[in-house]
């Protein structure tokens, strides 16, 4: 066994965004104040952008701004973050990230719904609380994306893959001591990822697995490659500081060159 | 020994947690198709190991069934075999508690004194998944994993994904 288990470790999960949201902290006390409070504004802050942001709610500023009810200059200003963010990511993945006219969660009708961005970037914002956390080591997980850090005096966290017809079996390892695996693919729920070239679900790939420094970049760059299908590797490959894998429609799995063996 | 039995254990709730979620949507039928024993068993401890050694109920299969090929025998030499105790893990679910036999640095059993048995349903779910547990779990001891990866996880979805058991772990 290797030492990972050697540090002790304290989990917390809860359910926001309407994903599980789960925090692993390693460091010696992970009792009391320090830890504790972190890890309370961590979810808290997802909270936060849950609620000025979700297409789920009604009296989110993202509905009441797409009902014309709300200027973007009047909206929390996390909003017109995500709206540029969103118009960023259109651009560095050719159009293959589209957030415009997405089927609404609830009715189905084309709306703008940033939502595949939002986990991301939301996740990777609220970690900024762990900057306190000097000498911890520390995994945020929000349904399958996940962000690490671990410091030099721990091992690095052991990340495993989900096989996309069996997700109780893990398809590979991979080892982070700081950075993001984000992974996008219709294991769970079904075919939810829409080509924006037919706006119609595609299962073009069975999954994407994309690591690399940020949450917010890995996870738009596996929806985009998803949605993009056999031609998303070369894409991939040409994206500078992150890597990839791609598990076929016939269930073949193929990584970009720079994918790091384990 | 410590440190292999912690993660051991970790690995056995993430199983459990499946094989409770899985297997409820199996048939009584299906359930009924591995007869099981539970068998009191008892471990030769050494003193002064941690977590404290305990005896606790064992699942095995029946001989005859034969469901396990990869099982090791239950038996355990005396002295070699050591017995560690998981916290309860509680979990929306229902509690979770494992218990893991260690010999000679490998798991030679895994026991389940705790898991949701709300209704008759429960039970006969366990009394299927337990035993077919054990081969899970010597079959996973190589994966060693903190986290997962995978297509987005709902809320709903939650209880099926190895990530919940990872979390039953590790839950103060």
């Amino acid at each position: 066994m290797t030492a990972t288990a050697a540090v002790p470790r304290r989990a917390w999960v809860e359910q926001t965004m309407g994903l599980p949201i789960s925090i692993h902290v390693r460091g010696d006390r992970l009792t009391g104040d320090d830890v504790e409070h972190l890890v309370a504004a961590v979810f808290a802050d997802l909270r936060h952008v849950d609620a000025v942001l979700s297409p789920y709610r009604d009296s989110s500023d993202l509905s009441a701004w797409e009902r014309g009810a709300l200027r973007l200059a009047d909206a929390d200003p996390i909003l017109a973050q995500v709206v540029a963010l969103c118009d960023e990511a259109r651009q560095r993945t050719d159009g293959w990230f589209e957030p415009r006219e997405l089927p609404d969660p609830r009715t189905g009708e084309p709306r703008y719904d940033p939502s595949g961005l939002v986990k991301g970037w939301a996740v990777e914002r609220a970690a900024r609380y762990f900057d306190a956390l000097d000498g911890y080591g520390w995994c945020l997980n929000a349904g399958g994306d996940v962000l690490v850090r671990a410091p030099a005096d721990q091992p690095a966290w052991r990340i495993g893959i989900e096989h996309p017809d069996d997700p109780a079996r893990i398809m590979r390892v991979v080892e982070r001591r700081a950075g993001a695996v984000a992974t996008s693919g219709s294991a769970h729920r079904g075919a939810h990822i829409i080509d924006p070239r037919t706006r119609r679900p595609t299962t073009a790939v069975r999954a994407v697995t994309v690591t690399g420094p940020t949450l917010l970049w890995a996870d738009v760059y596996a929806t985009a490659a998803a949605a993009q299908g056999s031609t998303a590797l070369p894409w991939l490959d040409a994206v500078a500081g992150y890597h990839a894998l791609v598990v076929t429609r016939s269930g073949l799995v193929r990584t970009t060159g720079s994918w790091p063996a384990t | 020994m410590r440190r292999i039995s912690l993660w051991l254990l970790s690995t056995v709730a993430a199983v459990v947690l499946l094989f409770t979620y899985r297997t409820s949507t199996n048939s009584p039928a299906d359930a009924s198709a591995a007869p099981t024993t539970i068998n009191e068993q008892t471990t030769t401890s050494t003193p002064g190991a941690s977590p404290t050694p305990t005896t606790s109920p064992s699942v095995s299969t029946s001989p005859e069934t034969g469901t396990s090929p990869t099982s090791e025998p239950t038996t355990s030499t005396a002295g070699a075999a050591k017995t560690y105790t998981g916290s309860v893990a509680s979990t929306r679910w229902g509690n979770v508690q494992v218990t893991i036999t260690v010999t000679n640095g490998k798991i030679t059993d895994v026991a389940v004194p705790v898991y949701p048995t709300e209704n008759h349903k429960d039970q006969e779910i366990n009394a299927y998944a337990l035993p077919v547990l054990r081969q899970e779990t010597l079959a996973a001891q190589s994966a060693n994993i903190d986290t997962v990866s995978g297509a987005t996880v709902t809320s709903d979805g939650y209880l099926e994904s190895l990530q919940a058991a990872l979390d039953a772990a590790h839950l103060a």
